[in-house]
């Protein structure tokens, strides 16, 4: 007995059975893969609040949603934007794979969902009711639509899965290690895992935390703000929404009838501690700070202050987190790198982190070695929602045997020697994908996905 | 001061924890159909007793709202406050 609970070589197969997806891209799983193969991006000048004043002025915004269709009229007011998000994706996700929770053992159907944020919007609705007119005037539901596990909880108490239910707060990289968790769970006694994860951090509070990380883009033109792996990288767009998935034993999609988008084969999640030293972006002229990063020289960085960016392939260099994480999500999956037939990337939109995550890639892959992909260009940085939803496209994608290319790029950062697909969807029917992430402090997470035999999308 | 109606409690009930398609806040036995039934728990009777608060002025002490099973029940509870306070 390992100390996860799981005896070795007990792993049963995990797969995907259905998709909830809402995003900047769209509502829907088939709406948000129709931009991704037509490049369409969600991102524009931010229109819940008015972003004048604001450093940051664009963000991906999910068009369309009015909770009052979306999410059942109770839960409207008692929770907040994050939570109804994933309220409704659940419930498409269920009804994609064809589940209905009423039919199934209540205690052997589990609920794990990652959050970043929790409801800041609600909270900074209440917040301001206290200051301006009193205690008394905040809200009763503040106690339990702020706080991360609400997702969870609603989701939980709505469909009547009554199973080992839990949050997980790593950042970005939190929607992989959701999924992680599920896999765990399906080995210890549930038969049926929604997953996933959503933030909607839109609000003028929700903005200004997320400001502080010195990351996010504060170009005005939607198309130029985020540009990441480019040599006109400048940060990235904060955005809202994520997607909902239904993980099942293969036992037990097999005992329903239902196909699978694809199964989890590999997982793997480290930490690395040194991620908030990495350079925030510089002041003015960021295209610079690859050119000088290229060579191993120190990077200039805002503050006057200087950090070493990662070079795995010198000797010196300290071992990379994301090299080690990957390489064991590929041992987890029992596949050789080149197995492996396209990787969506972190894509930090950073010029160091790029450059970081780009190594880490050539250093187990080879120069070019593995075509790769990122999306979320479309949709901005989704937080606790990204890797979720980077993982629904991935299992699309899979399913459509085509690599979905990354939209708007321009020029390749110098140094990033990785092929990344560009321009057009390839039609290369991947069998196999690898999804990263990395989460602010230094969470990084990899998931390693393979098709099932689910092909409606296959042209 | 104002009055205190069942519609009051609706429209509060209606504000403060919403509805969803189940809920049937304008049937004929509303007034004596428990909170619970009609879906609505602890935390939306505390958001109840917050707002007639702040709306009629009065002070509802802690729990005692709560108690009550009913809407009949939190009017009849609530006119009786309200007169104590005209005194």
């Amino acid at each position: 007995m390992s100390a996860s609970g799981i005896r070795p070589g007990r792993r049963g197969r995990s797969v995907v059975t259905g998709l909830g997806v809402v995003a900047p891209t769209g509502i829907g799983a088939a709406r948000h893969w129709e931009s991704v193969l037509s490049g369409k991006s969600g991102l524009g000048r931010i229109t819940r609040f008015d972003p004048t004043g604001y450093p940051v002025r664009v963000a991906g915004e999910v068009p369309g949603f009015h909770a009052r269709e979306q999410v059942p009229g109770r839960l409207v007011p008692q929770t907040d934007r994050f939570t109804h998000f994933a309220l409704a994706a659940a419930q498409d996700a269920l009804a994609d794979a064809a589940a209905d929770p009423a039919t199934l053992p209540e205690y052997e159907m589990a609920v794990v969902t990652a959050s970043s944020s929790g409801g800041t919007e609600f909270g900074q609705h209440e917040m301001e009711n206290l200051y301006q007119k009193g205690s008394s005037w905040v809200g009763a539901y503040q106690s339990i639509a702020w706080f991360y596990a609400a997702t969870t909880g609603q989701v939980s108490i709505r469909h009547g899965m009554r199973g080992p239910c839990g949050v997980i707060c790593g950042e970005q990289a939190g929607g992989l290690d959701a999924l992680g968790q599920s896999r765990r769970l399906l080995d210890t006694g549930s038969r049926l895992v929604l997953s996933g994860g959503t933030d909607a951090s839109l609000c003028p509070y929700g903005l200004v935390a997320q400001l502080s990380t010195g990351r996010l883009s504060t170009e005005d033109d939607p198309a130029r703000a985020y540009l990441p792996f480019d040599a006109a990288a400048s940060g990235f767009v904060p955005g809202e929404g994520g997607a909902m998935l239904v993980v099942e034993s293969a036992e037990a999609a097999h005992a329903r009838g239902v196909p699978a988008y694809g199964e989890l084969l590999g997982y793997a999640a480290g930490f690395d501690p040194t991620a908030d030293a990495t350079p925030k972006l510089p002041a003015t002229d960021t295209a610079a700070g690859p050119a000088t990063a290229h060579d191993g020289t120190r990077l200039p960085v805002a503050d006057g202050t200087a950090a070493q960016p990662p070079a795995p392939n010198r000797p010196t260099a300290r071992r990379s987190v994301l090299v080690s994480v990957i390489r064991r999500a590929l041992a987890d999956a029992g596949l050789a790198p080149g197995e492996v037939d396209m990787v969506f990337a972190d894509a930090s939109g950073t010029p160091a982190d790029d450059l970081a995550e780009a190594r880490a890639l050539t250093e187990v892959f080879g120069p070019g070695g593995v075509p790769v992909t990122a999306p979320k260009t479309l949709t901005g940085r989704l937080y606790a929602g990204g890797a979720a939803l980077d993982v629904a496209t991935a299992l699309l994608a899979l399913s459509a045997g085509v690599v979905p290319h990354t939209a708007g790029l321009g020029r390749p950062a110098p140094g990033c020697e990785i092929d990344l697909v560009l321009d057009r969807p390839r039609q290369t029917d991947p069998r196999t994908a690898l999804v990263l992430a990395r989460g602010h402090g230094g969470f990084t997470s990899a998931l390693v996905v393979g098709a099932g035999d689910r092909d409606a999308l296959r042209r | 001061m104002p009055e205190f109606t069942l519609d009051d409690v609706r429209r509060i009930l209606r504000a403060s924890g919403g509805v969803d398609e189940q809920t049937d806040l304008d049937g004929e036995h509303f007034a004596d159909t428990a909170f619970a039934d009609l879906g609505y728990d602890s935390l939306a009777l505390l958001e109840l007793v917050n707002r007639i608060e702040r709306e009629y002025g009065i002070q509802i002490p802690d729990g005692d709202l709560a108690h009550t099973q009913t809407p009949g029940e939190a009017l009849a509870y609530v006119r009786a406050r309200l007169t104590e306070a005209r005194v």
